[in-house]
């Protein structure tokens, strides 16, 4: 639905050419765009307005560096600006005071509070404390039995509150468990409740009165819209926070509430949450979720994403593969079944910046279920010999390949053409790499006026 | 408006039920039979909220205004302390809609399309203005609903599957939803297909002892299709009514989880001819520009015909259910405004755009 940023302040920028400075006309014209952008990352409404002022007033009169384009330029200050106000340095926990520390974990229903306690508590493990988990959500059913099964499998002791005690009372009670058995942290799992529920805020205030919290952590969801304001600052000014975490960040929500919470309660993202496991627990990047926010793609996550899935050897074989100019038909396959693991092909091809034309290649193998068990029957038909060098494969022997995989002849061509398609891209990418000697003259001429500089 | 609670008298229901037990690792929360002798008062709001939007409406804003403390204005103000449009209330208004979540590109439409008007001289009154606006957005919820009567089967159970991303209320709206069709004289059957969160299970099972309704489930770490299976096998020959599925929370963007979601909606499939009837996406009132996405990864893989608004009772107004009526033709069929059994509601498109022009004082 919403194009890369760069690409459309690209097209903003098309006849600036030539231009020493940008003007303000320019400027405010990109910064249109821009404003698109993060509303549509849900950054809040004001947020956005004195975002883009400051923006406004920081770029007017910038020089146009010559080796760059003034879209990349506005990018640049928009993305550093953003950077910026999301904050520089990550901020580490505090475990100060006397006695056992305590981090009281708050924030909406379902935004993952419980889950985060239990990612906390494996990670304070590995830094070498010693955590205490504290159920205190007596309203949700079975909340209690989730952190205790969490802690159970993590090998942290859980507090044995029960539904019939009183919240505070809880808090109060782990503490002195704390005390008596030398836990040093304690993580206290709130109920989820609403901003507005003046009686639930009153109780959480109560809490922190009993057990003077080091941490208070608001857990919210990156996939928080316009609302992300609203209920971050109740919760700053009933409770005065010390940190956020941003929970569910492995999905491909742009995660423009972090900006707005940063904003308005003027507290340090000190956590994100990245998957379901119970070492999905990162410290904040600001510089990454900047270029999310932006649309930017996200070579950093894609990277990431990759490792998680690929096999280093297999990958260090098939680039060997590639140089030597052997990659064979079996190797196309092991291919685009990893591709399949990562995620969809569209996705894959939204992270990586300018590549999103790309994904609209059209003999490229949509890794959707039924093409690929096809492509891999189509393959797993061919002999040895025939994977191996796709050159042997005539008319007769097509035939035969689609007989034996249960698929039509011109299933069989359209595999072979993708892989004859893949290495020839292979080629070209290899020519990029010595030198870039492969893609001179032909392609230059195909660019686009306004791209040529 | 839903007619899935329309009253079904089966004097066989009660009768059959004894006795038939599968004996495998299945655990079935049975419950005392006389329960599912329908309360007749209880039923009734239901048929009243066909009757009269007005009184759901006081409701809602009644428990809106409740929770916020009674803070709502309506924007009326904003727009009758104006005699014409100028560009300051268009600006406002734009604040408006996309404070609501209705998203840049809707709201751009909305007031270029406001401007164009202006410029030709069609309109001035402001108040006609929001009329037009209110109009325009109704339509669109408007324009994706279907009967919800449709999707029924003609016999056998009413299987739904419930589905969504973590932590948007499935569960709970569930055990709304299995409520309302207890209230209703029918007979529920709730499977808990949820076996990856811990705890989820027992959550469901809770659910199920509140409105007295059997839950089929099995362990933590179970194969859901399975539990899915099995539940379904359970309910061959015990005439329910229907069958609503939780499933686990995922996020749309993980491929094997949604590989996973294809495979537990073949089996019901596969047991139930035409099932599942009805493939229920719950969407968060908080969630932003993200409920797109979501509804499109869902929907491409299972097909999702209904959907259910949660945690409307917030200062979230849910207004990325316009975009997702806008580019997908799904209804809306329920809200939820609370935490408690009966805090469910019937999705009113009229009320609901007029919902979103509510301003905080």
């Amino acid at each position: 639905m919403f194009d890369n940023l760069s690409d459309r302040l690209n097209n903003v920028f098309r006849d600036l050419r030539g231009h020493g400075t940008l003007s303000e006309k320019n400027i405010q014209d990109a910064l249109k765009e821009v404003r698109m952008a993060l509303l549509e990352a849900d950054v809040n409404f004001k947020v956005v307005k004195e975002f883009i002022a400051t923006v406004q007033e920081k770029a007017v009169g910038t020089e146009v560096v010559q080796s760059i384009s003034p879209g990349q330029q506005v990018v640049k200050v928009v993305h550093d600006e953003l950077v910026n106000l999301l904050g520089g340095e990550s901020v580490a926990l505090d475990f100060t005071g006397k006695g056992p520390a305590v981090i009281l974990m708050v924030g909406l229903q379902g935004s993952g509070k419980t889950t985060t306690s239990g990612k906390l508590a494996k990670l304070l493990i590995k830094q070498g404390r010693r955590p205490y988990l504290v159920p205190a959500d007596v309203y949700r059913p079975a909340a209690i039995k989730q952190l205790t099964v969490l802690g159970e499998s993590l090998g942290v002791p859980v507090h044995p509150s029960t539904t019939d005690q009183n919240p505070v009372t809880i808090a109060k009670n782990a503490m002195l468990v704390a005390e008596k058995s030398g836990y040093d942290t304690l993580i206290i799992d709130t109920a989820g409740r609403l901003h507005v529920d003046e009686e639930l805020m009153g109780e959480l205030q109560n809490i922190r009165q009993a057990v003077n919290p080091s941490e208070i952590l608001f857990v919210a969801d990156a996939m928080t819209g316009q609302d992300a304001v609203t209920v971050a600052h109740k919760f700053n000014q009933d409770l005065e926070i010390t940190g956020v975490v941003l929970s569910k960040m492995e999905g491909d929500a742009r995660g423009g509430a972090a900006l707005s919470i940063k904003k308005v309660t003027g507290k340090p993202i000190k956590l994100v949450g990245t998957g379901e496991d119970l070492d999905a627990i990162e410290v904040f990047h600001p510089d990454r979720v900047a270029s999310r926010i932006l649309g930017m793609g996200d070579i950093l996550t894609l990277i990431e994403k990759a490792e998680e899935v690929v096999d280093k050897k297999d990958a260090e074989k098939i680039a060997q593969k590639i140089r030597k100019n052997s990659f064979t038909l079996e190797d196309f396959l092991g291919q685009i079944q990893q591709i399949r693991k990562m995620g969809s092909l569209e996705q894959i091809m939204g992270m990586i910046p300018g590549l999103n034309k790309m994904a609209k290649m059209q003999d490229m193998p949509k890794p959707d279920e039924k093409e690929l068990g096809k492509v891999e029957a189509i393959i797993r038909s061919m002999t040895l010999k025939e994977r191996a060098k796709h050159r042997l494969i005539d008319a007769s022997r097509r035939k035969r390949i689609a007989a034996g995989s249960g698929t039509s002849v011109q299933d069989v061509n359209k595999v072979i053409k993708s892989y004859t398609e893949m290495l020839k891209m292979m080629q070209k990418m290899k020519g990029k790499m010595g030198g870039g000697k492969a893609i001179a003259g032909k392609k230059r001429r195909k660019r686009p006026k306004g791209l040529m500089r | 408006m839903l007619g899935w609670f329309k009253k079904k008298i089966s004097p066989e229901l009660q009768a059959e039920e004894e006795d038939v037990r599968d004996g495998d690792d299945v655990s079935v929360v049975e419950v005392a039979e006389d329960s599912a002798e329908p309360q007749d008062e209880e039923a009734e709001p239901t048929s009243i909220l066909h009757e009269d939007v007005g009184v759901l409406f006081k409701r809602l804003t009644r428990k809106m205004a409740k929770t916020r403390g009674s803070m709502v204005a309506k924007v009326d103000e904003l727009f009758l302390g104006k005699k014409v449009i100028d560009p300051e209330l268009l600006d406002d208004l734009e604040e408006i809609l996309i404070t609501a979540d209705l998203g840049a590109v809707t709201t751009m439409e909305l007031v270029d399309d406001a401007r164009a008007k202006l410029a030709r001289n069609e309109l001035s009154d402001p108040l006609v203005l929001r009329k037009t606006l209110q109009e325009k957005i109704t339509e669109y919820l408007v324009g994706s609903d279907k009967p919800a009567e449709l999707v029924m089967p003609a016999e056998g159970p009413f299987v739904i599957m419930v589905v969504g991303v973590n932590g948007v209320g499935k569960t709970t709206s569930i055990g709304k939803i299995a409520n309302k069709f207890v209230n209703d004289g029918q007979k529920v059957l709730l499977i808990a297909a949820d076996t990856f969160r811990a705890a989820a299970v027992e959550q469901l099972k809770i659910w199920g002892e509140r409105i007295n309704v059997p839950v089929i489930s099995q362990d933590t770490g179970a194969d859901p299709s399975a539990v899915v299976f099995d539940g379904l096998e359970y309910a061959e020959k015990r005439n329910f009514d229907v069958i609503i599925i939780d499933t686990a929370g995922r996020l749309h963007t993980k491929v094997n989880l949604m590989e996973e979601l294809k495979k537990i909606n073949r089996v019901i499939g596969k047991k139930i001819a035409g099932g599942p009837h009805e493939v229920m996406l719950v969407i968060d009132a908080t969630t932003g520009q993200n409920g797109i996405a979501q509804t499109r990864a869902f929907s491409e893989t299972v097909k999702v015909t209904g959907l259910t608004l949660t945690k409307l009772d917030g200062t979230a107004k849910g207004g990325i259910v316009v975009n997702i009526c806008r580019e997908f033709d799904i209804p809306i069929r329920f809200i939820g405004i609370g935490e408690q059994v009966d805090d469910l509601r019937d999705f009113d498109p009229v009320e609901f755009a007029e919902a979103l022009f509510f301003v905080e004082k």
